[in-house]
């Protein structure tokens, strides 16, 4: 990550010609196998949107039951992102900076979400939070359901979002030089200064993308979901479900204008990520 | 990497050897909806034990299963599937209409609108019946929760809709405004939704939520079998569906793999004194009047309406309640 920071300086210095050969070549092979792999694909749902005149189009992915399946998806998912932005810096935090026994399995544990089929994901988080489960059961009396409502989204969304900060941050913080921060005692920070004035914003950049990779895999996320969420209309649906439901009642042009509409969404929230990040960096790179 | 080289190895001729093995029989897939496992599993070692019988050839039947309008919708983005069995008609006839694999009059192909088996719906309660549900109408009871999976894509959920829909329609005598306010009540009371009935059974008996599960008979059968009589309890309302699971072949797919002869002796040794009795012993109701009077007393009178006496007909069923902006999206999109 620290690598990033000499390429972006360079970025910076102008339009130059680069002295690296093989720009044209390597920059054909990356146009065509992001449109074999990503346009091609993608484009293919907006063919199929074309089906819909305009006015069918705006109601399907406007209908109350849809709406309500995008505030959910999106909720949900920027809540599990966020929660997983601040614990998922911790848990880089910990593992980066103290010596413990166990470091290396706990290490592995922070990958696992990453390889489990999501569907098993979903089937185990439910068997816990369901009102018979290992935790629901204690949940429950205490009038707090998990499994089959909202909060179950929340729940799964967390748990498949988890290793994308903690992989993000984790090499950022191993490259912080200690003499940096031995440099601010020395002019006489505090410990919190250190970290407000140092640490953080060193991080902070790859916090950003750790946050967007987590948020953008909650859009997407099925699998583990529909297993936990009830799936009730107005309430637990998520748009990827509503998506599925519309195919199996052949209705693919609808399908498809509401993955149009997530599509759109996504890019548009990922753009002001990346441009955000962009600003950061710069700022970082110049102080 | 030895390792790696070694398994890729191992998987290719694996992977030739399963292939030459195919290769060398007769294949058919049927592709089927989600509570028939367990009548398919042993009715396709009867079937492949009578084909040998009969010709001498040994062959090979594939089956798969899943939400029947998910199974259908796969069918039609090409899955080759020589026969359909499906969980109701309406399904067939997405397939027909959409891909073209199916002539439009396929329900006349077979005998008894192409329904070897029928069944019913049931309620599924636990044991001694702690909230007391004799019939529909306590479904709609504060407190109890019912548990069905989605209409919109699950076959079994629409034969579970219009049973309650026929029983409303009864009720109020005719009056859909308040058929329709029964089944608003009705789907209030039920906290989860599944895609398709076999999800619903598992959260319903494993995971021990709701009071009450909406179910295929045979599906309630094989609950009680599985998990134990001592646990729950069938219930059979006053009045219910009578479901039409249909079969059918795939022409297009079953001419373009030379197995039509195949696939049409499946489904019609589904018909036979043996494909009947496997429909018993997986607690399908069997269409032969003969068997069905020999095991009469496993199956309890239930009066039984069709779909096209409360809804005219599958189309117009699927277009009133369960298309979009139909009844059903109305229940939840006006609370």
């Amino acid at each position: 990550m620290s690598n990033h920071k000499y390429h972006s300086g360079k970025h910076h210095s102008g339009k130059r010609h680069s002295v690296l050969p093989g720009f044209n070549l390597a920059l054909g092979f990356t146009l065509l196998y992001l449109s074999l792999i990503v346009l091609i694909p993608l484009s293919a749902a907006f063919i199929h949107t074309a089906q819909l005149t305009w006015p069918e189009f705006w109601n399907t992915v406007t209908a109350p039951r849809v709406v309500a399946s995008y505030r959910l998806t999106f909720g949900a998912s920027l809540a599990a992102a966020t929660v997983n932005a601040w614990f998922g810096l911790l848990v880089a935090w910990v593992l980066v900076r103290y010596p413990f026994p166990g470091k290396r399995l706990v290490d592995a544990l922070i990958d696992l979400p990453f390889a489990l089929p999501t569907s098993v994901a979903g089937i185990t988080l439910t068997a816990i939070y369901a009102g018979n489960g290992w935790l629901g059961q204690y949940l429950e009396p205490l009038g707090i359901r998990v499994a089959f409502t909202p909060a179950g989204v929340f729940v799964a969304l967390t748990f498949i979002g988890l290793p994308f900060v903690v992989r993000t941050v984790q090499p950022v913080l191993e490259d912080i030089e200690k003499e940096l921060e031995e440099a601010a005692a020395m002019l006489g920070a505090t410990r919190w200064q250190t970290f407000r004035y140092i640490i953080f914003p060193a991080v902070l950049p790859a916090l950003t993308t750790g946050f967007a990779l987590a948020f953008a895999r909650a859009i997407g996320e099925y699998g583990s979901v529909i297993f936990i969420a009830g799936n009730i209309p107005m309430v637990s649906e998520i748009t990827p479900l509503l998506i599925i439901t519309k195919l199996e009642q052949y209705d693919y042009a609808g399908a498809t204008a509401i993955a149009v509409v997530m599509l759109v969404i996504s890019f548009i929230l990922l753009l002001i990520i990346n441009l955000l990040q962009w600003q950061v960096r710069r700022r970082s790179t110049k102080a | 990497m030895k390792f790696n080289t070694g398994l890729t190895a191992g998987l290719l001729i694996l992977g030739l050897v399963c292939t030459r093995h195919a290769l060398a029989e007769q294949t058919i897939l049927n592709v089927s909806y989600d509570p028939t496992r367990e009548l398919y599993e042993e009715y396709n070692r009867e079937f492949i034990r009578h084909w040998q019988e009969k010709t001498g050839e040994k062959i090979t039947v594939r089956q798969s299963h899943g939400g029947s309008g998910k199974q259908a919708r796969a069918v039609i983005d090409g899955i080759p599937a020589d026969v359909v069995t499906l969980a109701l008609a309406h399904d067939i006839d997405a397939i027909s209409k959409q891909s073209g694999l199916i002539p439009a009059d396929w329900q006349q192909h077979l005998p008894n609108n192409s329904s070897p088996y029928l069944s019913t719906i049931v309620l599924l309660v636990r044991k001694d019946n702690p909230k007391g549900i004799r019939d529909w109408d306590d479904l709609i009871k504060p407190g109890v929760a019912v548990i069905t999976p989605n209409p919109k894509t699950s076959g079994g959920a629409r034969w579970n809709y219009l049973a309650a829909w026929g029983f409303a329609l009864k009720k109020y005598e005719g009056d859909e405004a308040k058929a329709q306010a029964f089944l608003t009540r009705l789907y209030r009371n039920v906290p989860i939704l599944d895609s398709g009935a076999r999800g619903s059974t598992i959260n319903f008996i494993q995971r021990g939520i709701g009071d009450v599960l909406i179910s295929w008979e045979n599906e309630a059968f094989l609950a009680l079998r599985e998990y134990g009589q001592e646990k729950f309890e069938i219930i059979i309302p006053s009045i219910s569906i009578l479901a039409e699971p249909p079969v059918t072949i795939v022409d297009k797919n079953a001419d373009k793999h030379g197995v039509r002869n195949i696939a049409r002796a499946y489904l019609e040794h589904l018909y036979s004194k043996a494909g009947q009795e496997i429909a018993v012993r997986n607690f399908y109701r069997p269409s032969d009047p003969e068997i069905a009077r020999k095991y009469a007393h496993q199956f309890p009178t239930v009066n039984l309406f069709t779909v096209n006496e409360v809804a005219g007909n599958w189309q117009l069923a699927q277009h009133i309640h369960f298309s979009d902006g139909g009844l059903f999206d109305k229940i939840y999109e006006y609370q």
